[in-house]
C-alpha cells in the first residue's frame, strides 16, 4: 500500500512533535512533569483539592472561584503545565487546544437542574448556566493565556489516546498549529481525572522544564501519562 | 440599614463566589462594577436573581439596574423601599 494512503498515525512515526510539559490531577494528587507537587490524603471533597492546589501554587486569578468544576480542573492543569513551560514566540492563532472527556458538562448540567427542578422555587443561576457546555473550559484557558488557535472538545466513553493523537497530529500536519494543549478533563460529582499536555514542534534549542525529558508525541506516551502513578 | 448592608455583603460574596473577598473588604459605597469588585455582566444577572430569591423583589425595568446595583448601599436602600 502506498504510504500516502495510510492514516497519519500509521504513515509516519511522528518525530516532529514532542510533549514538553504535562500535568496530571487525580486521587488528591497532582503530578507535573513526573514530579509529585501536591498530595493530601485526607481531602474528601474534590472542590477542596482544587482550592488547595490553587492556593499552594499561588495563582492569582479571581475568576477561578467563579468557574464550574470542569473549568477549574482544566484551568489548574493548564496553569501548571504553562508554569513550567511558558508559551513563548507563538502567534496567538498558532496555539491550539484539544480537550476531551466522557461526561461532557454533565456535572454542571446537574447543578443547573437543581436550580430549576422545583417550579415553586425556580431560580436558574446565570453563572451556572453559562458553564453548561464542555468547551467553556477551553474558553477559560484561551482567555487566560490569550490563545486564539484551533480548538475542540471531544467526547468519548473513556480516554482515547489514539483519537486525541490523531486530531492533534492532523493540526500539526496541516500546519494549523505550532503548539497545542491537549488532554482529558473529566469531572462528575466527586470523581475527577485530568491530564493536560503541551505539544510543540521539536525545534533545536527547544527549552524544556528542568529535570524533565520531553516525550515523543505519540499514542503510547499519551496513554503512559494518563496511567502513570 | 447597617444590618442589612452587612447581610447583603455576605449574600453577594456567597452568590457571586467571591471566595477571596471578606465582608470587611467591601466598602458599601464603592461601585460594584468596574473598579470596585470588578463584577461582570453575569454577576449583574446573579444580583437580579438574588433580589428576587432572597427578598421577593423583581426588577421590572432593566434600566433601573445600573442605579440599584451601583453599590451595596444603593442595593440596601432599594430593598428597604421595595421589600414586600
Amino acid at each position: 500500500m502506498a504510504d500516502a494512503m495510510l492514516p497519519s498515525y500509521i504513515r509516519k512515526i511522528n518525530m516532529d512533535q514532542i510533549i514538553t510539559s504535562y500535568c496530571r490531577i487525580r486521587d488528591n494528587e497532582v503530578i507535573v512533569n513526573d514530579r509529585l507537587i501536591f498530595y493530601q490524603e485526607n481531602i474528601v471533597k474534590f472542590a477542596e483539592v482544587l482550592k488547595s492546589v490553587y492556593i499552594q501554587e499561588q495563582i492569582i486569578y479571581p475568576k477561578f472561584y467563579k468557574m464550574d468544576t470542569i473549568s477549574k480542573l482544566g484551568f489548574l492543569a493548564t496553569e501548571l503545565v504553562l508554569k513550567e513551560k511558558v508559551l513563548e514566540g507563538y502567534r496567538p492563532g498558532a496555539v491550539g487546544v484539544v480537550l476531551s472527556n466522557s461526561s461532557s458538562s454533565l456535572d454542571t448540567d446537574i447543578a443547573h437542574n437543581e436550580t430549576i427542578k422545583d417550579r415553586s422555587s425556580y431560580f436558574p443561576s446565570p453563572s451556572v448556566f453559562v458553564y453548561t457546555l464542555p468547551n467553556i473550559v477551553i474558553g477559560e484557558i484561551c482567555i487566560r493565556h490569550k490563545i486564539k488557535g484551533e480548538n475542540v472538545f471531544l467526547i468519548s466513553e473513556a480516554f482515547n489516546g489514539k483519537m486525541l493523537f490523531c486530531y492533534v497530529d492532523e493540526l500539526f500536519t496541516n500546519e494549523r498549529v505550532d503548539a497545542c494543549l491537549c488532554g482529558w478533563v473529566e469531572v462528575l460529582g466527586n470523581k475527577y481525572n485530568a491530564m493536560v499536555a503541551l505539544v510543540e514542534n521539536n525545534r533545536p534549542m527547544q527549552g524544556t522544564p528542568a529535570g524533565f525529558k520531553p516525550l515523543l508525541f505519540n499514542i503510547e506516551n499519551l496513554n503512559l501519562i494518563m496511567t502513570r502513578n | 440599614m447597617e444590618e442589612l448592608i452587612e447581610k447583603l455583603k455576605k449574600e453577594v460574596i456567597e452568590q457571586l463566589n467571591l471566595e477571596d473577598i471578606n465582608p470587611d473588604d467591601i466598602n458599601p459605597d464603592s461601585p460594584l462594577f468596574g473598579e470596585g469588585l470588578g463584577l461582570d455582566s453575569i454577576d449583574a444577572l446573579e444580583l437580579i436573581v438574588l433580589l428576587e430569591k432572597n427578598y421577593g423583589i423583581k426588577i421590572e425595568d432593566p434600566k433601573d439596574g445600573k442605579k440599584i446595583f451601583h453599590s451595596i448601599r444603593t442595593m440596601a436602600e432599594y430593598i428597604t423601599e421595595h421589600k414586600k
